[in-house]
């Protein structure tokens, strides 16, 4: 953004006040989630940067978060890191499991609504849908109904689903199944969302096309239409994926014992006495979220080559 | 060519293998309309079964509670003979005694008293203890439930037991509504030092309401700046903005504990700058400043990029021509810059706002005890097995929310929303 030749010297002021303004809330933004990554190295169980980490003194700086991280929950972490040290790492540290169930749950989850919304993207993109705007309002609404009534709600029903078929039949909450089928409901509105924008784009000739030449419809989706809205499914995906790898208050009220998610954990941790050890898992999970981050936008670019969107 | 036309089938252009053709359409429009239909089917009977059932399960709570009634048969009888305001009798006293009996067989006596509790707070006791030597009462049980405790004659413990007799109630919205039953059946409103909901409730919109306006002044001017830069310079910004989007919840609000708290790096910084003394560290963290600051930082992206993505597509030309008609640069922003950037404007305002409203996690984690919100009420509730009063608050929310949502379409659309 240049200034204008015209600008008089008031204007000009201002103009460099707005630039210094807007770095600020750009340091407001990102510096929180800059900050803990060294301090997640620091020798000294201090949340402040120590003397030795400011004049850069290797002393300063340790792993010690990390092993901890590793070792909580372990039957013998002192023990010799041998093969049975690895194996009781996987089998009893609390942070493993909790990373394990997160995955187990994240991916349910996201197969079950990106599967799901995609099918329901398709039809809401189609302009003969009919009640689009109100079955578009449901779709979304999980997003918006805020989470612990959302938790509270599938805690009942969990507890007892068949209650209103008037039967017992097992319950679903202390279950990878309840937990999964709540994050699934999360995610949805993720999908939906980010499918259907990339279907705004998406030519329906292409269909009769492709089925005034003979393809069946299945043949027309897995050959013409998912590879071009694969971008958008993906990053819908990994949308469904982040807000189950993120949730916390449906973990807290459907999970049992054996489904601790991370971010469950990270919320005793938070709760309790917040140790060093958080920020080292917090920095494992920026790294993660600057991953999505780089997948994402590289989808974004492909799906905007792909629709013929130049843009530059 | 007279044989000809004879054998010729008619041919007519206005059907199709001998339907009209308005018919031949209005079938296919239709049987569109049903495969378009199909394909959302399985999505929408998911979320109608495992989220909007278990929701109107969850709110049918609020007003039916048979902790109480389920044990209460004698009393209900009573109650419906008499109209309220009858001063309890003997036969009054006589169903109660029967009622105890019942409770004390069940073992429900804790049940039937949490219930009455709700009501007249301290009575819980009252059940339970006589629930206990109820197989001993003797005629006339006026007197001699009144012998054991003189509170069975509150008129307070009556209205409630009225009250509670029956499972359907408004009872927890009353409660929920800051109102109670006075001791002719009649509502009034709580005590001034009980009135805990209202004030919560209205807190809770007027915080949201701030952080909503903290992130609108700060999110403007950023996506002002990245709509006029060059768009690649402005992705790579871009990225300083979706970082945070995409970052876990809970590591932000660990960060922000981390830089806010007392021995933090935001207080150890101020005190090596000497701005204040070791003594004085402010306290950021823990009370309503701490929820303000991290909901601002956690909401931001969502008022960006629906600002951003509007101020892109304004033509810059449109500020040049007003320039150049004579406008000074404030006449500009205000008349022709600032009217155009409203649709985003209102679809970020009502986002983070209706999404401020319903946090729970920030504001457990760092809002101390002054920055909770309503959410968190509903929470307390739940944890202390009061399952009607939190299904009450929900619903207080809900409608809330929903009223924000449906005001969102109307203006915005759903269809609008977008990420990125």
């Amino acid at each position: 953004m240049a200034l204008p030749t015209y600008a008089d010297p008031l204007e000009r002021a201002w103009h460099y006040a707005y630039l210094a303004i807007c770095t600020m809330i750009f340091v407001f933004l990102i510096a929180p989630i800059i900050v803990i990554i060294p301090l997640s190295f620091n020798a000294e169980p201090f949340f402040t940067f120590t003397r030795k980490m400011l004049t850069l003194d290797p002393q300063g700086y340790s792993l010690r978060w990390y092993d901890a991280l590793l070792t909580v929950g372990m039957q013998t972490p002192d023990a010799p890191r041998d093969g049975s040290w690895w194996s009781d790492l996987w089998q009893n540290a609390a942070w493993v499991q909790a990373a394990r169930n997160s995955v187990i749950i994240g991916l349910g989850a996201t197969v079950l609504s990106t599967g799901l919304g995609t099918l329901a993207a398709l039809g809401l993109s189609r302009p003969e849908m009919p009640y689009r705007r109100l079955i578009m309002a449901v779709l979304i609404s999980p997003m918006i109904v805020p989470v612990i009534i959302v938790a509270t709600g599938m805690f009942f029903f969990f507890s007892n689903p068949c209650v209103m078929l008037g039967v017992e039949c097992g319950r679903l909450t202390s279950s990878y199944a309840g937990v999964v089928l709540a994050h699934a409901v999360l995610g949805v509105p993720f999908v939906i969302i980010t499918v259907t924008a990339t279907l705004s784009g998406f030519d329906q000739s292409l269909i009769r096309a492709a089925s005034s030449l003979g393809a069946r419809p299945p043949t027309i989706f897995f050959n013409v239409i998912l590879p071009l809205i694969l971008p958008g499914v993906i990053s819908g995906g990994l949308f469904a994926f982040i807000t189950s790898f993120d949730e916390v208050v449906a973990v807290m009220f459907i999970a049992g014992p054996d489904q601790q998610t991370i971010p469950r954990q990270m919320w005793n941790g938070i709760r309790e006495q917040i140790s060093p050890t958080i920020l080292a898992v917090a920095t494992i999970l920026v790294a993660l979220s600057i991953a999505l981050l780089t997948t994402i936008e590289l989808l974004r670019r492909r799906s905007d080559r792909l629709r013929g969107v130049t843009g530059r | 060519m007279a044989d000809l036309t004879a054998t010729a089938v008619p041919l007519s252009l206005d059907r199709r293998e001998g339907v009209p053709l308005r018919v031949a359409l209005m079938r296919a429009q239709s049987r569109a309309r049903r495969r378009a239909f199909l394909l959302v089917l399985p999505l929408l009977l998911f979320i109608v079964i495992t989220f909007m059932i278990p929701i109107a399960q969850m709110l049918q709570r609020s007003v039916y509670n048979d902790g109480f009634s389920q044990t209460s048969p004698h009393l209900a009888e009573w109650f419906a003979a008499n109209p309220a305001g009858t001063e309890p009798d003997e036969t009054a006293f006589a169903a109660l005694a029967a009622d105890l009996v019942l409770m004390n067989q069940n073992r429900l006596a804790g049940a039937a008293g949490t219930r009455i509790n709700y009501l007249a707070p301290g009575s819980r006791s009252l059940f339970t203890a006589a629930a206990r030597g109820a197989d001993g009462l003797k005629p006339p049980y006026k007197a001699a439930l009144l012998a054991e405790d003189s509170a069975w004659g509150d008129p307070l413990i009556w209205t409630a037991m009225r009250e509670a007799a029956s499972p359907w109630t408004s009872d927890f919205y009353l409660i929920g509504l800051d109102a109670r039953r006075s001791a002719d059946g009649g509502i009034e409103r709580a005590a001034e030092t009980n009135r805990v909901y209202l004030p919560l409730y209205m807190r809770t919109f007027v915080l949201s309401g701030l952080i909503t306006g903290i992130c609108l002044l700060l999110a403007f001017p950023i996506a002002h700046l990245l709509a006029t830069l060059p768009l690649a310079r402005a992705n790579l910004l871009m990225i300083l903005v979706l970082l945070p989007f995409w970052t876990s919840l809970l590591v932000r609000t660990t960060s922000w504990i981390v830089l806010l708290q007392g021995q933090g790096v935001f207080n150890g910084l101020l005190v090596a700058s000497g701005v204040i003394d070791d003594a004085n560290r402010l306290e950021l963290i823990y009370n309503q400043i701490g929820t303000i600051i991290v909901m601002v930082h956690i909401l931001l992206p969502f008022m960006v990029l629906p600002i951003y993505s509007v101020m892109r597509v304004i033509p810059p030309s449109y500020a040049r021509a007003a320039r150049s008609l004579g406008a000074t640069s404030w006449t500009t922003f205000r008349r022709v810059y600032l009217p155009q950037t409203l649709p985003g404007i209102g679809a970020g305002v009502l986002l983070v706002f209706i999404l401020a409203v319903g946090y729970y996690i920030t504001p457990a984690l760092v809002g101390g005890a002054e920055g909770q919100l309503f959410s968190n009420q509903i929470q307390f509730h739940m944890s202390k097995s009061n399952w009607s009063q939190a299904a009450a608050l929900s619903s207080m929310l809900l409608v809330g929310v929903l009223l924000l949502y449906w005001l969102y379409d109307r203006l915005v659309g759903i269809d609008k929303l977008k990420f990125g």
